[in-house]
């Protein structure tokens, strides 16, 4: 992996041969001409009941198991929206059928990490760090990426992470953002902060930390860069009402990032309150339709630019095929998958479909995997970030299998 | 290079005497190239208190000055002899830190857990409404989506998504259990900003970042007390063979890294094979349940006795403590073993699990999960039986030379430089291994070695986000009445306190804390500790800075910087027009970033 103290120092001789203009609106002024590609990363921490998100109609077995919380069939009062005649989305999520009809939504299912835990920490940690297993590994699989595909025209907003810390799958050596506001990004000092911001600038513009000085001329070309973005005055295009929740918001704030130009090319969002134990019906109803309309919402508002951006949400975990005694269902096995974007080959559910049936469950009690979740990260990153290098995302794995889910 | 001062010299004379006669080994180890000057300048006054502590307070400088700089390296080594009445004042407010975690269980974690428990078995009571739910706008509470999401510390615990629904008990008994964190975090806070041990606080940071463990992984937060305060702080200065075997031990590593649930597979079966047999003769009695639940999976609904059994028979060898030990405690990574090494190691570590591990229990051996047969650890056999079994492993990994050399790199890491020179690295190796793992002797020979004193690595270290906040609040000779907003402010910088996820612990070498969102927001604490916009934490405005003028100018270099701006820097600060703004500028500085 490549150290940041190299590439800063490369950088920096890139930045010389351009002369003093300011790096980061040089870059970004690129980034604008090379049409960059996004990839937008949700998280549906609390492992989502995947059985209810993207509902196996055609199986009897998924009835039997669940007398009381299964989605009925489409068509019946509050059934599923038929999606290939099999699958159905759960009735709240009928804002993302037309982009499957569209062919520009595609599902994987059964996929997820082989790693037996069922435990939310590890599990998340696992798909996080990418490494299933390995609980050492110290940077995130994004990061790693942005290792893999280190680039001179990198700006401050690169990768930038919707959340007030930053996730673990982008922590790491290579620069990432945390930001939970965009408005809040920059130097707070009140009055005279225009004498503070010129002030602090001119000092680390002069340190001789080989460290310090780079990053501190991002960190004021990007406050400028925001500044010149009237960030309040957003209004979504076509139409689009982002859910007010805060992983709405979110979603909302990464496409202002995107159409500002702002050299954005891996954005985070998270989206919490999956763990249904109990009563899970209306719970998850709530749940999956803030999750779909925010989704629904994001490529309603960047209508034609969604032909460069990709959306991939993931959850660390699936649930129990049955339902429990509390109408629930508890820790599970595998999981579904959404892709989003210009670059998805949708309009199809992925990934070879176990069953249901006990004896065609993981441990007699949970969906299958069929899919390893690295399958699904590498082929978007090779595919639609264009990375030529995953076995440095993913060290010591090689695909398994090729889903062919990238156009 | 042996200009021995003070009680440092006579005390190595006295040890070089004794040890000529009854430990000649240790003799070598001992006489390590002592190069603690004997002049006291304030910039080398400054550079021992930035290394050895967290920065000078105010006064600070001219006090090691006073007592010579070799006495206060060693009156650091030897923290039992300081006396610290106003930190144990100080700490007295924090209740929890001194209870046990049978008392943090009974009294604290255990009436919210139990309160948790009723309502999820009330609420399962419900009568059911429709599956696809009533369309319509979400509740806040679900909507939001932040149990989880908003408090990454949290990111792995179970959510509760009835958060806004709960019941005032509930909602009171959380807080309770919320108070054994925030005590231990606050209580992190004081030591590091006023304890006179300062050394001894250093070292606690080292070694539990070392022997990680993460706040937000399940019960984890209800042993991390007992952790800190019982594995952790007794040994920084002690032998290393007792640390490990204390954090072996220990319910939070158990749980953090899941030992407590590894199970010799070939017992995992006969019990199954056990319970299986006992429900077909309750069966047959007439007396089955149909559905067993035990009382820990209650909150998970109910498993068919199937399940049950196949769950049982699904328990196994669990490699996480094993790899981790050798990897990240001991031996590092890349040394030598292979992932034999760690089945073997896992082996030998069977049954080394936690009494009641959801209620706060207490380490426990049992015997009928651990693999008694002999194991090959690093090519030795290892054949003791029971217990004894991971002792003895223990035994091997902590007197390995290659973590001899681990252990010495970190260190020197830590209070040298990012790369440290090899030289300070294989001596302080040496001494590891010379005298049987003794820290004290250890971090002696680093700190008192010429690289640690040398000038190129003045100044070299970048500080971590507490060294950040804890020598700005020190250095400003701030007050510190309550802790609470440095809290808030660690996790801004990306350092929440008890919040490092994975058992690597934090990283220690500047990459790992210079980003552009870490550096703006250490400015804006900068300006927000200035302004006194921190409640409980107020900067002495008037003795730090009178007002903006040269001499007031001069002087806060001197007492912030110990003298170390560049002349950009001084013009900057001719530019403030309060005094708030003038020590901003000058906390804000990049000089003020390193250590």
């Amino acid at each position: 992996m490549m150290n940041r103290r190299i590439f800063l120092k490369n950088g920096s001789l890139a930045l010389v041969s351009l002369g003093f203009a300011p790096a980061f609106f040089t870059r970004a002024a690129q980034a604008a001409q090379t049409k960059r590609k996004v990839l937008v990363t949700v998280f549906q921490r609390g492992a989502v009941d995947g059985l209810n998100m993207i509902v196996p109609f055609g199986e009897k077995a998924y009835y039997q198991a669940r007398p009381s919380i299964a989605i009925s069939k489409p068509g019946e009062p509050n059934g599923a929206v038929d999606l290939d005649g099999f699958f159905g989305l759960h009735p709240r999520m009928a804002s993302l059928q037309p982009y499957f009809r569209r062919g520009e939504l595609a599902i994987v299912n059964a996929t997820g990490s082989n790693d037996p835990t069922r435990s939310h920490f590890d599990a998340q940690d696992y798909m996080e760090s990418g490494t299933p297993g390995r609980k050492s590994t110290r940077d995130g699989w994004l990061n790693r990426y942005l290792h893999a595909k280190e680039h001179e025209e990198a700006s401050a907003f690169r990768a930038v992470s919707l959340t007030q810390q930053l996730p673990r799958a982008l922590q790491g050596t290579a620069p990432a953002l945390a930001i939970d506001q965009l408005g809040r990004f920059g130097l707070r000092a009140g009055d005279r902060g225009d004498m503070m911001q010129s002030s602090f600038e001119a000092q680390y513009a002069a340190a001789a930390d080989s460290l310090l000085k780079p990053i501190s001329k991002e960190a004021f070309d990007a406050i400028r860069h925001l500044e010149s973005v009237d960030l309040a005055k957003y209004t979504p295009q076509n139409g689009a009402v982002y859910p007010n929740s805060g992983y709405g918001q979110a979603l909302k704030q990464i496409a202002q990032l995107i159409k500002a130009n702002m050299g954005l090319e891996v954005a985070f969002a998270e989206s919490g309150n999956w763990d249904h134990h109990a009563n899970e019906g209306p719970q998850i109803a709530n749940r999956l339709d803030d999750f779909a309309s925010g989704i629904a919402a994001f490529a309603q508002d960047l209508g034609d630019g969604m032909a460069d951006v990709m959306v991939l949400t993931m959850s660390e975990f699936g649930r129990t095929v049955s339902e429990n005694g509390a109408r629930g269902t508890d820790h599970g096995h595998g999981n579904a998958m959404l892709l989003l974007g210009g670059d998805v080959k949708g309009g199809k559910v992925y990934g070879k479909w176990p069953g249901l049936e006990r004896e065609q469950r993981y441990e007699g009690r949970d969906l299958a995997i069929t899919t390893d979740f690295r399958d699904v990260f590498s082929e978007v990153l090779g595919g639609h970030l264009g990375t030529k290098d995953i076995s440095s995302v993913f060290p010591g794995y090689s695909a398994k299998s090729k889903l062919g889910i990238i156009r | 290079m042996t200009n021995y001062t003070g009680i440092l010299g006579r005390a190595v004379g006295a040890v070089v005497a004794l040890a000529v006669v009854l430990l000649a080994p240790v003799v070598i180890a001992q006489k390590g190239p002592s190069a603690v000057p004997r002049t006291s300048d304030d910039a080398t006054v400054a550079h021992v208190l930035n290394r050895l502590g967290y920065g000078p307070s105010p006064g600070d400088i001219a006090r090691v000055q006073q007592m010579t700089v070799a006495a206060y390296i060693e009156a650091q080594l030897h923290p039992e002899r300081i006396e610290d009445a106003d930190l144990k004042a100080r700490l007295a407010v924090y209740p929890t830190i001194g209870l046990s975690t049978a008392e943090l269980a009974r009294d604290y974690y255990g009436p919210a857990e139990q309160l948790r428990r009723a309502e999820q078995r009330t609420q399962a009571n419900q009568p059911a409404r429709s599956a696809a739910g009533a369309p319509g706008q979400a509740t806040a509470a679900q909507a939001s989506g932040q149990t989880m999401a908003g408090d990454p510390a949290m990111a792995g615990a179970p959510q509760r998504p009835q958060d806004r629904d709960q019941s005032p008990e509930l909602r009171a008994a959380r807080q309770k259990e919320q108070q054994i964190l925030q005590d231990l975090m606050q209580a992190r806070l004081v030591r590091a900003v006023t304890s006179e041990r300062q050394l001894e606080e250093v070292l606690v940071d080292f070694w539990f970042n070392h022997f990680n463990v993460f706040s937000g992984k399940g019960q984890v937060r209800v042993y991390l007390t007992e952790y800190e305060r019982e594995s952790i702080r007794p040994y920084v200065l002690g032998n290393f063979r007792d640390m490990l075997g204390a954090v072996a031990e220990s319910p939070a590593m158990l749980f953090y890294l899941d030992n407590f649930q590894s199970v010799d597979p070939k017992a995992a079966g006969r019990q199954a094979d056990e319970q299986a047999a006992r429900l077909q003769q309750a069966a047959l009695r007439g007396q089955g349940r149909g559905r067993v639940q035990t009382p820990r999976q209650n909150a998970q609904g109910n498993q068919t006795p199937a399940e049950r059994i196949q769950q049982l028979r699904n328990r196994g060898l669990n490699e996480n403590y094993a790899r981790e030990l050798m990897e990240l405690h001991t031996l590092g990574v890349d040394a030598g073993y292979t992932q034999a090494d760690v089945i073997a190691v896992a082996r030998a570590f069977t049954g080394w699990t936690i009494d009641r591990p959801r209620d706060g229990g207490s380490f426990q051996f049992n015997a009928v999960m651990h693999d008694n047969d002999p194991k090959v650890v690093l090519g030795k056999t290892i054949d003791a039986g029971g217990k004894a079994d991971g002792e003895r492993v223990l035994d091997l990994l902590a007197t390995h030379p290659a973590t001899a050399k681990f252990i010495a790199t970190k260190l020197a890491r830590r209070f040298v430089a990012d790369e440290p020179p090899a030289s300070v690295v294989d001596r302080a190796a040496k001494v590891f291994l010379d005298t049987k793992g003794d820290l004290r002797e250890v971090t002696r020979a680093i700190i008192t070695s010429p690289e640690f004193f040398s000038t190129e690595v003045r100044l070299a270290k970048v500080k971590t986000p507490l060294e950040f906040v804890a020598s700005a609040v020190r250095a400003s000779g701030t007050d510190l009445n309550n802790p609470q907003p440095l809290i808030g402010a660690l996790r801004s910088l990306g350092m929440p306190l008890y919040g490092a996820q994975p058992p690597t612990g934090w990283g220690d070498i500047a990459e790992d804390w210079v980003s552009t969102g870490a550096l703006l927001n250490r400015l804006n604490f900068a300006v927000q500790l200035s302004n006194g916009q921190l409640r409980g934490v107020r900067v002495n405005v008037r003795e730090l800075a009178p007002n903006t003028s040269e001499t007031s100018r001069n002087a806060l270099v001197q007492s912030l910087l110990h003298g170390n701006a560049s002349q950009i820097t001084r013009d900057t600060l001719a530019r403030a027009e309060s005094p708030q703004q003038l020590i901003a500028l000058t906390l804000g500085s990049p000089e003020f970033q390193k250590r």
